[in-house]
């Protein structure tokens, strides 16, 4: 797919990601370029090109579902693309995720993820085990949260918060007691809504934004190669993305701070390149 | 005809949001205990039944089974007293629907077949005991009577089998061949043909308004005299599409009195575009303008970017959710189809409704038929309706408003725009450039043509009646429209894969591919080859047809199957229709026949020219008297202020919105820590640039019968005046005009039009920002009956929005609106007069009296420039544009946002509460580091105040004595509070 401009030259690591588009997915692009400004080439493919076999998962090591209204939610958010990965691609799917490779699904991407049981897979088996049931006030939520993680892990190390997009109807994630027991006891949880001085929100609207249980916003598979989100980090790579930059900007400046241009967000897509590094 | 029907239904466990939901039912008065949902698919195959092991295979993919269960061909057990089942009438839009075909058919490899489908509906359980009065109601806030099907059934009733299993299957027993229109008729019975619509051969019906005058039916009679033949109804049908106001805009084309032989468009619209482009010479912003779907500016070097707004009134009067709904994926095509595909950036919204707490009870129809939809249901409606479209295409929509007033409950106004964005060239062609081609294909691309839209361009140049066609209504899809969009700005533009492009809207095929056979001059379309929703639809229909989400192009013959391949790879249905031709004529086939054969020249130029005369209209004084005295409790008078719909925030509606897809928020729809609504914001549209969109909208109508000359300057004062309080230069600025009149036949109202178009020839002129797209509806008035059987009129103020969009050329230096820093000054910038007419405070007060707020735009301009000069250098901390409900409410917003207080000293000569609300234009308030005081008073010389400083938790005002002071916190909860529970 041709690229809407041409990206930033810096030095890109060999490894390449793949992000899925198609059906309604919608945020491939800024995706494609968070991963570029991290140092990660990345080539957005539409699934119908990989149930064709014109393209080849195996040629990457990244599969990045990213966020959007596939399907315009219908039947569910994320539900008839996941369907539509498991009819056609599922071997594909399977082969890759036996690689040393990792697997990332942004809101959309999350949710088709939990549909294909890719998180939290406990073992092999891949079946569904977390639901992302529509947010409590019954309809989307866009606005900024602060998330900050839960453990360490690949994706989220040497972060202490990220200040980040949602934007969702259908983010509140829901499980048994005893799936929640196991996730935890396996430290999946990736990152936590919060309040602005990192307390936990505790449920409490807004801070969390969709009654989401313990307050998850992230997830990881048991393995730790797979993660699944609901905020949006790549919606807010610069400093002057931030919801409150130019209160931010003011108290830097009068204590002579310097203004940065990058967000912390992009730790995430940093953290990534590491590993492939 | 299906053979087989199966019903699968899901629901939740314990569904999240039965809570609110139950609410909001509680909260419109119907005294239910629950209010549980039950999603249903209803699956009709004719070739072979399903299995059991297949139907229990597609429930488990319909469902999550984590959090939902699901029966097949059994009926959903729960605690409840009713089942109202609401599914969609034969013919409508039913995404969910489609998407579980889609899904059924990829499980099973298979295709659907003619009368195979899946149907969606809601099946809502009500517990609770309701009054027989209550429970005929209920139904009526869920679903919508032109779209919806009912089904009720109490607990008995429902028993153990549930509800019945219903496909909404389209049944049409047209003869689907051309007929022939006898024009030889007295006027009288033509002029009922123009009204009414041709009378259906088979019916003995009509078939809906042409909305031809007596006039076009004589030019169009003549035309086939001369011919020595009758017309089609094809021919008539299209000609009626193509001539409509909706399209050709006759009333701004058409001379005026004796001084605006020209017509105001010409005369006052681009003449004021075309003198200030002169006049910039290299300096000119402006691209494409008003030739295109979308006008188009500079953005920088390499990408202009492009805007355009539309209005969508009558079909969200009937339907507000589809109306809204398919208003903004409508624009979203102007976008795609401007130049050869822009990318949609950003959606805008506005709505004008009729106040949410009051029930007017008012019908189309004598003895209570057909009431119109309460204003409550309509905001509820059409702010869902933009959220799903802007939402499901991916597009962000950071900027709107809503306007109340209880003369938009008849007619609501519906307002949608968007901005794109496009390199300006690509491999050396000029990418804002399109031409067709004599022997280029003409290829129709997305949805499939129903039934739907039939007569929605000749329907919203009438005003609403008891005859408004209901297949007027359409539900939008955003998500076919979307895969088209992907295809064509993100992949076959760049590859070169068609000669030119234009949306499907308004008169759909019929006006799309005249409209671009102009390009070429000529097109020959065989209709049997456009792909249909179902069988048995007349040529006419198929022609005229709106259904949504299409766009026409054409594509020279060698590119043809590269086009097509690579739009059956994305799962987007792309059909050859026909050629374009170099012949002079638009020549439709169908059934080996030529149904249809006009020259161009007069299907586009043989509209008989009017000339309209204005009569100047006596102004609409509310109650003139003596100012009343100024208020004991300034305090709470601004609390008050601050509290009423028109000034308070509405960030239910934001927050449903999307706003921060593709990554370029800069300056949201709310800022500060208090979350104020801003009234521009910034959007950054290519990535890695510094730059960024800005956009604003600005509307007067409280003052349009006052003056509607400087109604127009209002507007397009506070539209500018909203950007540069960014810090976005005057000199990059356009605009575009909306206006929304209503009874523009009347001479009254059409000079309050001459008037308000002459204001923004003037103002524009005078601020040096060109108009660079604009679009006009004429008729929005409702004429129906009150309760008692009398006849109601209820027409819109005139309403003229103006939306301006402009280019920030660093965002690092941008200001929002909210008071930073404890120790600020606190500046007002512009000088305060007396200016109180058609303003938030008197209507607060019942008040009337005084002048509407006139501009000095010359001295302005120099303002705004110093400010936005002043912003670059980095000297202010938070700039806001005094708007609606003056200095004031302006402070109270400046401190809320910023939950900073203020201490303030209001200057001389005026009354306090006469500084504090009068609604001067020109003005902002400002606040400025001290270290920067002298370097900003040096910038912006004598136009600068100083009022004060921020800090602590209150607004603190004195005037000669002390005034008032007021908790920072007790405002914004009277800011926020208006709209609990929406």
């Amino acid at each position: 797919m041709p690229s809407a401009h041409a990206p930033p030259s810096q030095r890109l690591i060999g490894e390449k990601a793949l992000i899925m588009s198609g059906y309604g997915i919608n945020s491939e692009m800024e995706t494609r370029e968070a991963l570029f400004r991290a140092g990660m080439d990345a080539e957005i493919v539409h699934i119908n090109d990989l149930i064709a076999k014109r393209v080849s998962i195996s040629d990457y090591r990244l599969l990045v579902f990213p966020g959007g209204f596939s399907y315009g939610d219908d039947t569910g958010a994320g539900n008839a693309y996941a369907n539509r990965v498991r009819n056609n691609l599922w071997d594909d799917l399977l082969e890759f995720l036996d690689g040393d490779n990792l697997v990332l699904g942004i809101c959309n991407g999350f949710q088709i993820l939990a549909n294909l049981g890719l998180v939290p897979a406990f073992d092999r088996s891949y079946v569904r085990e977390i639901a992302l049931m529509p947010n409590r006030s019954g309809r989307l939520e866009c606005r900024f949260v602060t998330i900050r993680p839960a453990s360490d892990t690949i994706w989220t190390h040497g972060i202490v918060k990220i200040l980040c997009p949602v934007s969702h109807g259908e983010g509140n994630l829901s499980c048994s007691a005893e799936t929640l027991q196991e996730i935890k006891r396996n430290r999946q949880i990736a990152f936590t809504y919060c309040r602005d001085d990192l307390s936990p929100a505790g449920g409490e609207y807004p801070y969390n934004p969709n009654g989401s249980v313990e307050d998850i916003a992230g997830l990881t598979s048991k393995d730790g190669k797979v993660l699944g989100m609901m905020p949006h980090p790549e919606r807010a790579m610069e400093f002057t993305n931030l919801y409150d930059w130019p209160l931010l900007k003011e108290q830097m400046r009068r204590s002579g701070e310097r203004i940065p241009g990058e967000s912390l967000n992009m730790a995430i897509f940093k953290n990534i390149v590491r590993y492939f590094e | 005809m299906a053979s087989f029907v199966h019903r699968i239904e899901v629901h939740y466990s314990k569904d999240p949001r039965e809570k609110t939901r139950t609410e909001r039912i509680r909260a419109l008065g119907f005294g239910i205990d629950v209010l549980q949902l039950v999603d249903v698919y209803t699956i009709a195959t004719v070739k072979r039944d399903l299995l059991p092991a297949e139907l229990d295979e597609i429930g488990a993919r319909l469902t999550n089974p984590v959090v939902q269960d699901f029966v097949v061909d059994e009926a959903t057990h729960a605690l409840f007293d009713y089942a109202i089942e609401i599914g969609f009438l034969p013919g409508v839009t039913d995404n969910v629907g489609t998407t579980a075909r889609q899904m059924v058919e990829d499980y099973l490899g298979i295709t659907f077949g003619e009368g195979e489908m899946v149907s969606f509906s809601s099946l809502y359980l009500v517990r609770g005991r309701l009054s027989p009065e209550a429970l005929a109601q209920l139904p009526a806030t869920l679903a919508n009577p032109l779209i919806n099907r009912v089904s009720t059934k109490t607990r008995q009733e429902y028993g153990e089998t549930g509800m019945d299993r219903i496909i909404p299957e389209v049944r049409l027993h047209e003869i689907p061949a051309a007929g022939i229109v006898d024009l030889s008729l007295p006027d009288e019975d033509l002029l009922r043909l123009g009204k009414e619509g041709i009378s259906d051969p088979q019916t003995g019906q009509r078939r809906g308004p042409l909305a031809l005058d007596l006039a076009q039916l004589h030019a169009i009679r003549n035309y086939f005299d001369r011919a020595g033949r009758k017309p089609t109804d094809v021919e008539i049908e299209s000609l009626a599409q193509t001539w409509s106001e909706h399209c050709k805009h006759t009333i701004f084309a058409s001379a005026m009195d004796d001084d605006v032989p020209k017509g105001l468009y010409k005369s006052f619209i681009q003449a004021a575009t075309n003198e200030i482009r002169a006049e910039k010479g290299d300096r000119d912003i402006c691209v494409t303008v008003f030739t295109d779907n979308s006008g188009a500016i500079v953005f920088d070097d390499e990408y202009l970017v492009t805007h355009k707004v539309e209005t969508h009134n009558s079909p969200s009067a009937l339907d507000p959710f589809g109306g809204a709904l398919t208003g903004i994926v409508g624009v979203n095509r102007d976008t795609i189809g401007f130049g050869l595909g822009a990318k949609p950036c950003i959606n805008v919204y506005g709505f004008c409704v009729g106040d949410p707490a009051s029930e007017p009870a008012l019908y189309r129809g004598r003895d209570r038929k057909n009431p119109i939809i309460s204003p409550r249901q309509i905001l509820d409606g059409v702010v869902r309706g933009v959220g799903v479209g802007g939402n499901c295409s991916g597009i962000p929509t950071p900027q709107g408003f809503c306007w109340f007033d209880n003369r938009y409950a008849g007619k609501p106004l519906v307002f949608a725009g968007t901005v794109g964005v496009m390199p300006r060239e690509h491999n050396g062609q000029n990418l804002f450039e399109k031409k067709a081609e004599p022997g280029d294909l003409i290829v129709m691309m997305g949805g499939r043509v129903g039934k739907d839209g039939i007569h929605g361009a000749t329907f919203s140049s009438e005003a609403l009646d008891p005859n408004s066609p209901v297949t007027a209504v359409q539900i939008g899809d955003p998500i076919t429209q979307k895969k088209f969009s992907d295809v064509l700005v993100k992949e076959a533009r760049d590859l070169g894969l068609y000669r030119s492009i234009t949306d499907n809207g308004a008169g759909g095929l019929s006006c799309s591919v005249a409209e671009m056979a102009k390009e070429c001059n000529g097109c020959h379309v065989e209709l049997d080859r456009v792909p249909l929703k179902y069988p048995g639809m007349a040529p006419w229909e198929i022609w005229i047809s709106e259904s949504q989400e299409r766009m026409t192009l054409a594509v020279s013959p060698e590119k043809s199957a590269e086009l097509i391949d690579l739009c059956a790879r994305r799962g987007v249905e792309a059909t050859l229709i026909g050629k374009f031709t170099g012949t002079g004529r638009c020549v439709v086939e169908y059934g080996g026949k030529t149904v249809m054969d006009i020259e161009l020249a007069f299907l586009h130029d043989g509209l008989p020219k009017k000339h309209l005369v204005t009569r100047q209209a006596p102004v609409a004084e509310p109650a003139v008297g003596p100012l009343p005295p100024c208020p004991d409790q300034l305090g709470d008078t601004l609390a008050a202020m601050i509290g009423r719909r028109n000034i308070c925030s509405t960030e239910f509606v934001t927050i449903q919105y999307d706003h921060t897809v593709q990554g370029g928020h800069v300056l949201g729809p709310v800022q500060g820590k208090g979350r104020v609504q801003s009234v521009a914001t910034l959007t950054k549209v290519v990535p890695g640039s510094k730059r960024a969109v800005g956009l604003s909208q600005a509307l007067f109508p409280s003052y349009a019968e006052l003056d509607p000359y400087r109604m127009a300057g209002a507007a397009i004062d506070l539209a500018i005046r909203g950007l540069v309080a960014t810090g976005i230069s005057p000199e990059s600025i356009a605009l575009l005009d909306n206006f929304c009149w209503c009874s523009s036949d009347e001479p009254e109202r059409l000079w309050q039009l001459k008037e308000a178009a002459r204001g923004c020839y003037d103002y524009a002129k005078a601020f040096g920002t060109p108009f660079i797209s604009g679009k006009d509806s004429m008729f929005n008035d409702f004429s129906g009956y009150d309760a008692e059987n009398n006849r109601v009129k209820i027409s819109v103020p005139p309403t003229l929005l103006i939306s301006s969009i402009g280019i920030h050329s660093d965002v690092t230096k941008a200001v929002s609106l909210d008071a930073k820093i404890s120790g600020d000054l606190v500046y007002v910038i512009g000088t305060t007069e007396e200016e109180l007419a058609g303003s938030e405070y008197f209507a607060f007060l019942g008040a009337g009296g005084s002048t509407v707020p006139c501009l000095d735009a010359a001295a302005a301009r120099v303002r705004y420039l110093r400010l936005s000069d002043a912003i670059a250098h980095e000297l202010v901390s938070s700039a806001y544009p005094v708007g609606h409900g003056g200095i004031g409410v302006a402070l109270a917003k400046v401190a809320i946002a910023g939950r900073l207080g203020m201490d303030i000293t209001l200057p001389g000569a005026l009354r306090p509460d006469i500084f504090l609300f009068s609604e001067t234009l020109g003005r902002f308030v400002v606040t400025v580091a001290p270290d920067h005081k002298r370097a900003f008073e040096q910038a912006l010389g004598a136009d600068a105040l100083l009022l004060g400083t921020t800090g602590g938790s209150r607004l603190r005002v004195t005037g000669r004595t002390f005034l008032f002071e007021q908790e920072i916190a007790t405002l914004e909860k009277a800011y926020k509070s208006s709209f609990g529970g929406f």
